[in-house]
Order: structure tokens, then sequence, then C-alpha cells
């Protein structure tokens, strides 16, 4: 278990900031995750008093504050009307309603958890996060840069033409997934996102144009293939890799057919 | 640490250490309801309301409800007695340790939803663990009190 | 019948649903000192030096004990009666360390945080030893578990600790090898099934005290106060006379509770400092030292003539007992004795051999089923092979090999089979499910295929001239009855029930039986509640209890009326004579009892049975597979049971579908996985994963109630039964969809697409 000596809900982001310059002191979103550790804390660092719990429309864009929760975004009807219902596919599962009332879209995000579920449905809507510090970077540079003191703000979803389709398989209904699957359809064409490889989720783009003529059992397929053939995969207690990869083959090729509206094969 | 908060109906404050979860405050100030099954999040029994909505009370932290009305079934025996006598027509308490978990979540559903369909029932309350009942029973409970609430409107 | 085949509430449900502080931890002294456990991180180990001091000098911390501190007298866990059959060979703590997870150290401390830094300044030196971590290799391997001289097995069952074996046997009946030779077919197979965890709701958890008279007090969440006392006073080695242990109501046991899992702890704290003391197991210990399941290897040989006749089985099972030998000699029995049975009709011969076996794994313990589920698993699983090797419909092979009422069940203990309906549960199961209609599996499209499964099971009632059950009831002013009992109400509602059969015996409402239990300084001996025992055994004890209460009644009610017994009527509430010209009241009775008389209105009557009269049931089940992922949804699971007559219909369909849903977990995805060293996985609920409620389909529950001529009312048990039919009949449609067998449990979806990639291969 987790000792925190202070525990300060701070004032200001400036605050929050600066407290979390020392390496003894941190942020807590949920405190879901963070309870688990094993380790002293000097400061816990509470943001819950900024203002960051909301999700705001704009013109262009949907920013999603840090400390919303994983059930305010999996419910939030306009996400929904604008994104359809792959957001909340992949928070569903998530151990329960009251854990989702609990657990921040900002940690979940920032702690990159590679068996995340929202890290994997985001990265496939093209999502880009503020950082106090560093500004607007996109979700898929964030993914790959190491931890730092920075401070995850917000998420932000630009309103573009975008369908996405989220499927994952688990060994049962609340568990992690051991593959999870987000594909889109951008303005820049057809991407898959695979998360829980167990590594970090990776997007994977249509470079060879294998759907440039649209997508078919077939193309589906062979994009499927290529997704499978570029990533990586690994063996934990939920699966091997030789299954992830089986599996990424099946759920893209699924995932592919259910943008194409042919959803009867969405799991 | 200073904690002032509405405890079932009546205002609270309380010193206690940085790092307590709201569980162990509760179970401090007698609300002996609220339990603790697992250390990872996953069993649903610390199951209360803060501002009426249903988390997680052994991961909240504690500082996070200051100024905040928590709610425990001990502050809901009304509603405890009423639904939980539909359970008890099912035998769906059996040994009953995640039964008040359980029936805060399941009041929290009565709130958000009308007339919630068995898979936003089942899916709502996927996070409430019972190991005695296999949730048939408290499905039919719900149900039946569902209807009984339908009618009584 | 009145009250007994009615579904009342429950005695303790309004107190349960409204929260009430009923449970251990719920009742424990604010200035308990608390408990904790330090374990090691290693699965075999001789602790070479262990330094306390930092550890005691830090404030608050009331104790370290270590292996010098306690008794040096070998004991067992296992909450089992006289005679005990489980091998005396742990002590609280010792130099030497068998798992992961064994006790190293015991702390008490003030708070919880101060007893956890506590356990961090325990420095301890290991002599890491090379551990058994495969139970096939167990056996007269290099490592011995238990090389100490003073182990000590009470009863001789073949055990021989330098073989790392803690029992072993063999049983033979007919002349198997000619027999099995003379079959047209012999389906011969090997299955697997892990040591899953009960994973009751509430932890193990414990307070100890000492109260006015000097006597160690143990309230506990346990299935066995009786077996605690004995225990306690091994383990401690003080009189039995010293210790008292009080069961609050429980949250859930399943079998885990029947072992003596954190008491040893805070009773040697309280034994030492004379202060009260409490230990709370987490969950993480609950699943890393605790009392599961046995893990077990079934070789199954069934011999059959072509036209699908059973004539020979052989069954050998290697059990794993893990690190001690907690209820190793008597789970490893049923694996035999509880499914061989099951197929008496043409059976012409039988041979159970077992080997159980020491390793460096958590011991195993009584999980719900006890050693009957792994056994069957494995046994339906041939059968259905078997059907399907001779294409003959698994449905009818059961109806020409099934045990049937009248018959005399050789594999089980020559005991005859004085009620059984599990011909009735097979047609009705088959009509539930639809089985002509959809076996055995239909194509959805999509990848996706529909299939049905099926499983027959038995149990026991209680353990045949072995458990006890006994029952005080006692005449209170105003006429109201008190029962106590030993039998530990787990949430089952056995309270309730045995409260049901009084009233009706009583001929009075429930609300004038009150109950209590258990508290052994005053409760009557019971085994306790474990073999699927309370309501039949302890059950046949409520009832002689009150019938000879209402017979002291009435010899009261003749002295006072003048009018021979012979001539009286008791209706529950008035005591007339038959020409209706005399009467008194059962308020009267009571009331007058108090002064001036010598009549004892309290009985305690107590019970054992030479048989253990099987209760059945079949379970059928619909899944649907997605063959490109290897996902198993299951659909529906039509579970018809006879328990003989059910006393409470509701708490009986509420165990049969808690016991499906356990099953059904234990059939797909609770999983037990060890690394090289002997570290679990599944040390949380985070990753060993219980099913939720999306995860069992809909479970459907049918009675087809025999009447069992020796229990109460026609009643046999129902509390395990209930958990053995799900493996085999999701295996069995697992095959239905996919044509590969799995013999190793759980059936997960990556071996579910492994398999049907081998069968392509």
């Amino acid at each position: 278990m987790i000792s925190i000596e202070e525990y300060k809900i701070v004032e200001s982001l400036e605050e929050a900031y600066k407290l979390n310059q020392s390496r003894s002191n941190q942020i807590i979103g949920g405190m879901c995750w963070v309870k688990m550790q094993n380790k002293s804390v000097h400061t816990a660092i509470d943001m819950s008093n900024l203002g960051l719990d909301t999700i705001e429309e704009f013109d262009d864009c949907f920013k999603i504050g840090a400390m919303t929760t994983l059930r305010a975004l999996e419910t939030n009807e306009r996400i929904m009307e604008f994104f359809g219902n792959g957001i909340s596919e992949s928070l569903c599962h998530i151990v329960g309603v009251q854990f989702r009332n609990c657990a921040t879209v900002g940690a979940s995000v920032f702690m990159r958890f590679p068996f995340s579920d929202v890290v994997t449905a985001l990265l496939a809507l093209d999502a880009q996060v503020q950082l106090h510090q560093k500004g607007i970077v996109s979700l898929e540079d964030f993914a790959k840069m190491p931890f730092d003191r920075d401070i995850l703000t917000h998420i932000i979803l630009k309103k573009q033409n975008i369908k996405m389709k989220y499927l994952s398989l688990r060994n049962s209904y609340t568990d992690f997934p051991v593959l999870a699957v987000a594909v889109s359809q951008t303005e820049n064409g057809v991407q898959a996102c695979v998360g829980a490889r167990p590594q970090r989720a990776e997007l994977v783009k249509d470079q060879g144009n294998i759907l440039a003529n649209g997508i078919t059992k077939e193309t589906a397929k062979e994009f499927a293939e290529f997704a499978a053939n570029a990533l990586s995969f690994g063996t934990n207690p939920r699966g091997s890799a030789e299954y992830r990869k089986h599996l990424c083959k099946v759920l893209v090729c699924r995932g592919l057919l259910a943008l194409n509206g042919d959803d009867e094969n969405e799991n | 640490m200073r904690i002032k908060m509405n405890l079932n109906g009546k205002p609270l404050e309380s010193d206690a250490s940085a790092d307590m979860v709201l569980l162990d405050f509760l179970r401090e100030h007698e609300c002996y309801s609220v339990k603790r099954g697992c250390e990872t999040s996953n069993c649903g029994l610390c199951t209360v309301l803060v501002d009426d909505k249903p988390i997680l009370s052994c991961s909240y932290p504690l500082a996070r409800a200051n100024g905040k009305s928590v709610t425990t079934l001990e502050g809901l025996q009304d509603e405890a007695k009423e639904f939980g006598g539909f359970m008890a027509d099912e035998g769906a308490e059996q040994c009953g340790f995640c039964s008040p978990g359980f029936i805060m979540n399941v009041l929290a559903m009565v709130n958000e939803f009308e007339n919630p369909t068995d898979s936003e029932i089942l899916n709502f309350l996927s996070g409430n663990m019972c190991r005695c009942t296999g949730y048939e029973g408290q499905l039919r409970a719900i149900k039946k009190y569902l209807a009984f609430k339908g009618a009584e409107k | 019948m009145r009250i007994v085949n009615t579904s009342v509430r429950k005695k303790d449900a309004m107190a349960l649903v409204t929260g009430q502080p009923v449970y251990t931890d719920d009742i424990a002294p604010k200035n308990c000192l608390i408990v904790k456990v330090l374990r090691s991180p290693h699965a075999h180990a001789i602790i070479k030096e262990i330094k306390t001091s930092d550890a005691k000098n830090l404030y608050g911390v009331e104790c370290v004990l270590t292996y010098n501190d306690v008794p040096q007298k070998r004991f067992t866990m296992a909450g089992q009666t006289y005679p005990e059959f489980s091998p005396y060979d742990r002590y609280i703590l010792e130099d030497r360390v068998r798992f992961v997870g064994d006790a190293v150290a015991v702390v008490a401390a003030k708070d919880e945080k101060t007893a956890e830094k506590a356990l961090k300044l325990i420095k301890v030196e290991y002599e890491v030893l090379k551990p058994v971590l495969d139970f096939r290799t167990a056996k007269d391997n290099q490592t011995i578990v238990h090389p100490e001289e003073d182990w000590k097995a009470l009863v001789e069952v073949g055990g021989d600790r330098k073989r790392n074996l803690c029992a072993s046997g063999v049983e033979t009946n007919g002349d198997l090898d000619s027999i099995m030779s003379n079959c047209d077919v012999i389906v011969s197979e090997t299955y697997h099934t892990k040591a899953v965890q009960q994973s009751m709701m509430e932890t193990f958890r414990t307070f100890t005290y000492y109260d006015t008279y000097g006597r160690l007090n143990i309230v506990s969440s346990t299935q066995v106060p009786f077996h605690v006392r004995r225990i306690l006073s091994n383990a401690l080695d003080i009189p039995k006379s010293q210790i008292r242990v009080l069961k609050p109501r429980i949250g859930g046991g399943f079998g885990a509770k029947q072992t003596v899992v954190s008491e040893v702890y805070p009773a040697i704290v309280t034994m030492l400092t004379k202060k009260p003391a409490k230990i709370v197991y987490t969950r993480e210990e609950s699943l890393i030292a605790s009392s599961p399941r046995h893990e077990m290897e079934v070789k199954v040989r069934i011999g059959a003539d072509c036209s699908g006749k059973i004539k020979a089985i052989e069954i050998n099972t290697l059990s794993n007992t893990g690190a001690f030998g907690e209820h190793g000699p008597t789970t490893v029995g049923l694996s035999g004795h509880k499914s061989i049975p099951l197929y008496t009709a043409n059976c012409e011969a039988f041979r159970f051999s077992y080997d159980v076996v020491y390793t460096n794994h958590m011991s195993a313990g009584a999980y719900r089923g006890y050693g009957a589920t792994q056994g069957q698993f494995a046994l339906e699983s041939a059968v259905n092979q078997l059907a399907s090797r001779l294409n003959i419909d698994p449905v009818k092979i059961r109806e020409m090999n099934m045990v049937r009422q009248g018959m005399i069940m050789p594999a089980y203990y020559n005991e005859p089979n004085n009620s059984c309906t599990l011909d009735k549960c097979l047609e009705t199961a088959k009509k539930n499910i639809g089985w002509d209609e959809k076996y055995p599996c239909r194509d959805m499209g999509n990848g996706k295929v529909r299939s049905v499964g099926i499983a027959m099971s038995m149990q026991g009632s209680g353990i045949s001239n072995v458990d006890k059950g006994s029952v005080t009831i006692k005449l209170n002013d105003d006429g109201f009855y008190s029962m106590n009992i030993g039998a530990t109400d787990m949430g089952t509602g056995c309270d309730t029930v045995l409260a049901q059969m009084v009233a009706e015996t009583m001929e009075c409402d429930l609300d004038n039986v009150v109950v209590y239990g258990v508290d052994t300084d005053t409760s009557p001996y019971d085994t306790g509640s474990y073999a699927s025992s309370t309501t039949y055994i302890t059950g046949t004890a409520a009832v002689h209890a009150s019938n000879e209460l209402k017979q002291r009644i009435l010899d009261v009610a003749s002295t006072k009326l003048n009018v021979p017994e012979s001539d009286l009527v008791f209706d529950g509430k008035v005591i007339r004579s038959i020409d209706n010209k005399k009467e008194i009241t059962l308020k009267d009775i009571a009331n007058e009892d108090m002064c001036g008389n010598n009549a004892v209105l309290e009985v305690t009557s107590s019970n054992f049975s030479p048989v253990s009269p099987p209760p059945f049931m079949v379970g059928a089940v619909e899944i649907e597979v997605d063959k490109e992922t290897g996902h198993v949804e299951v659909i529906n699971y039509e579970a018809v049971v006879d328990c003989g007559t059910t006393i409470n219909p509701n708490l009986a369909r509420v165990q049969t579908e808690g016991g499906i849903v356990q099953g059904i977990g234990m059939a797909l995805f609770e999983d037990i996985i060890y690394d090289n060293k002997g570290n679990l996985f599944g040390t949380s609920f985070m990753q060993y994963k219980i099913p939720s409620r999306l995860d069992m389909g809909k479970v459907n529950v049918s009675f087809e109630s025999s009447y069992e001529p020796t229990g109460p009312f026609g009643a046999k048990s129902i509390g395990e039964v209930v958990i053995n039919t799900p493996a085999p009949a999701i295996a069995h449609a697992v095959y239905n969809a996919t044509g590969v067998w799995h013999r190793e449990l759980p059936i997960t979806p990556e071996k579910v697409i492994r398999g049907m990639i081998d069968l392509e291969n």
C-alpha cells in the first residue's frame, strides 16, 4: 500500500506543477491504481479543484479535462454522437461503474498502461494531449515519450470526419484485454491501433494503400495481416505472443468490416 | 488533516491521516456496512455514494471527500429494508457480506435509469462481485423491486 | 407440510441486507493488537538467521514471534473430526519454509501501519533450497518437502514423507483387467484440474482475547468451531478446556474455512501477550496462503461394449496437497468414490488408485466438491468421449448406464441407492435445454457456433459413520423455543433451514423458534458445516430433538391435566384431551415450568448416519463459441437437481445457481499459474478473475425431488453437488462446437484456438 505524508488539494496548475517537480511527490488521479503501489509519497497532489473534471465542446474540438472520470467520458452523449460508441465500448469493460466513477481519463492516458483500453481508443481517434509545460502533443508521440514531471491537463479530440470501432478479447468480461483493437477511418485514411500486446498501444497506418480502393473482405484481411506483421507481440499469463498475433488479424479484420457498416461481424 | 463532510445527512468533522481512504474512515465512524473484499478495486463491496455517485471507498482519498456528502447503507435504512426485502424473499443475500455494497449500487442504478433492461442492469452492476449466489437471485430481486416501484408510481 | 418445503426468508436476512455489524471484524474490540504475518519469498528455504530487534524496538510493536517462540509440536490445520486423516506436519512457525507465502514471523502492533513497518524491519537470511513445483515429479523426488522426524500420521493412509507421499491407496472390485480386456471399446485419457480458489468475499479473519476466567476466546470466521478448539489446543499446546471458540456471521466459506487458516496467529499473540489481538487476511494472503482446491491429474479408463454398456472403469488420481497435508488423504477419495458410482448399472469391475503428493505450493484444502469435482470432470468427459466414439447420443449412453434408485453401489461403500431421480433429472435437463434440436451444434454464421454439452453429478450427504450433528431445543417462558446448534451457517441458511424443521415438528410459527450458534462452550457438538452434512445430519438431529421435546411437553401436560398421554393432542399452541374436555396452553406449560418443578423442557439430540445418501444432478449447457477468437460464451445453463425434499426451495435454488457459476469460473477462466520459482500469478482479484454477472449467461434451476428415507423430511444435501457439472458439460459443448476435447482447465480462448489449429494440422 502507498503511504502519503501530506495531501494537497492544489489551487492552481502552477502549484501542482511546482510540487510535481519533486520526485517524492505524486499526482493522484482516481487513486485506483496509485494506491496499489508500494511506495512512500511525501505530498500527494490532488487537482480535483481545478475544474479539470469536465468535457468541453468547442467548434473544432472536444477538450476532456484530465480529472474527468472514465464513467463521465463513457456516458458523454456529445462524444458518442460525434465518435460513435467506440469510446464507450473501450471503457465499459473496465472493472465496474464505481471504479469508472473514480478512475480519471488523465491518469489513464498519462500512465500509458500497456493494457489500457482508453489509450488504444484515443490513439485511433488521433487524440492530442495538452501538457502544462510542453503544450499540445499528439497522443501518438506522447505514447512513446518517457515519463517526466510535466502535467497532463487535457485530452483533445479534434472534430473531424472520423469513424472508429473498438474490439477486444478478454478471458472474462471485466478482465484486462488479451488484445485491444481500435480501427478508424479518418480524413487521412484508415488506421488500426492495437493495445495490450501486451506492450503499449501502437498505431498501424495503411502505408501500403491496401485499403485505398475501399474495405472489402479481402482487403480487410490483407490489412489485418499487414498490421499483425508490423507489430510485435509478447506473452504474459493472459495470452501468448502467437495467440495475440492471431487475435490481431481477427479483430482488425472485423473492425474494418464493421467500419464499413458490416456490423454483423462486430465482436 | 482536518476533514469536514456530511455523512449520512449529518455534518461531521474529524482528524485523519493524509493517506487514509474513505473506507477506513467510514468504518472508524461506525459505518460497518462498508466492507473490504480486495485491495485492487475489483470487488465492489466498499461501494458508497459521494455526492450521490457510487464510488469505491477503498480507492477514494478521504481528503477528496472534504466538503462532500457521503452516504452509506447506514444512511439509507428505509431503502435498504425495502429493496433488501426483495433480496430476502429470493434468498439472494446468502452470506450477506457483499450485500451492502451491492445494494448501494442498485440504489445508484435506480437513480440513473428509469427502467433498466436486463443488460443495463448486468452492466451497471458488473463491478459488484458475489461468490455465493451466482447473481441470478439478485437479478430476480431487482426485477421484482423495479416492478414494485413502477407500480407504486 | 406447513413450513418445510416453503421459501421463508433467512432469519438473518434483514440484518444482512441492512448492513448490520455482525461479522468478525465488525465486532472486534477496538483495542485489539493488529497481527501481521511475514511471508516467505521463496518456495523452499531454510531460515539461517532471523533478526527481529529493529522491529521489536519500533514504537507500538508488542511482539515479534519467530520459530523460536512457538511450541515445537506438529499439528494439522485441517478441520476434520476424529480420527483425523490429515497428517500432523506443521508448526505455527518453523525454520523451514515450504511455499511462497509460508509464515516466517508474526508481528503484533498497536495499528496496521506500525505492524506493516515492523514487517519490513525483520531481517531474514535464507538458505534457498530446490523446490518441488511440478506435482508429477514429486513422488520420490530428491527434494523432500517434509524431512522432519516428528512428522506424524494419526491414521494409516499410505503416506510416506520420505517419498513426498501424503497418502496413497488402491481399491479394486471385480476382475478389472480381464473385463477391460474383453471390452469392445476403451477410452483412456488424462485430465488436469487446478488449485482454484474459493474466493469467498470475506477473507480469513479472527480475533482473540482472554476472558474473565482466564480462558482464551477465539472469535473466528470458521466453518468448524469445534475443530478450531482442538487444533488450537494442539498448536498452542494448551488444554482444550482453556479455549472457547465463537462463530459470528460468516462472509462465505465454500470449504476454505474448513481449514484453520488464520486462527493460530492472533491466538498465540494473545496467549503470549495476554492482550486482545486480531488478524484480517488481505485478499492477497487469502489467495497465496490459504486452502484452495487440490490440483489433480486424473487418468480414466472406461471399457464398454459396442452397444455402449460401460463394463469397467479405472481411475488413477494424482493429487497435489501442496506444502502441507490438509485434507490431502480425504479429498482424493472422492475423485473415485463419487464418480465411478454414477455408472453403476452395467459396471462389472472398477479400480481406483491414488497418490497424494507434497510439493512446494501452498497447502490445498477443502473446496466445495472436495475431489468429486475433479474426478467427475474426468469421468464425465471420458463418458462423453465414449459416446462420441460409439456415435451414441451422450444422453442415451447415460440412460443406459446411470445409477438408478434401488441399485447397490459397489464403488460407494456398497451403499444402496435409496432415493434417486437422476433419470428424471436427465430427462428434464434434456428437455429444458432443447437437446434434440440443439445437439451437437448449429452454425450461427460469422464464425460463431452454438453447441450443447451435458454432465451428471453426485455428492454425499455428510460423511457416513463419521459426521455428527447435535441440536439443543429448549422451551422458554411464554412458549417460544430456542435452538442451539453447533453447525455453522456461512450464508447458506442452515440456521433457518434447521429452524424450519423444528417449527414444522413443533407445529409452530418459524418466529417462535430462535436460533443460536456457535459457541463451543454452550453449543452441542457438531463436526461442523462441511461435507454437505448440515441439512441431512444436523437436520435429523433437529427433528429428533423436536420430537423428544414434544414428548416431554406432553408428559408435563399429562400430569397437569391428569389425562394419559395417549389421549392428548398437541397442535402447537394447545394440548387438548381427545374428548376436548381438558386443555392447557403451551404458554401456560412454559410459564409454570419456571417454578416449583423438576421437569427439564430442554432436549439435546445428536445424529450420525451409517449412510451418506447422494444428491444427484444433471447440468446441460448451451454455449456459443467464436471459432475465430476462441471466446466461449455461456448462453444458458440448465441445472436439474435431486436433493431429496427441498427444505427451503429458494435457498436450494440459490445454492445451485451459486455453485453453477463457481463451476463456470473454474471451467473457463479461473486459472492458477505459477512461475518457475513457485510464485503465484493470481495474487489479487485483478489477476485471479472470478465470474462477474456478465460471465455466466442464464442459469435455470429445476428440482426433481426424490424422497430420502433416512433424511429429515426426505431431504438430502445440496451444497456441493452443484459445482461439479459445469466443467465437464462446458468441455463437452466446446468439443461439440470445435471437435476438440479439452482435458485441462480452464478452457481459455487461447486453448480453444490452439486446439482447433492442432486439429487442422
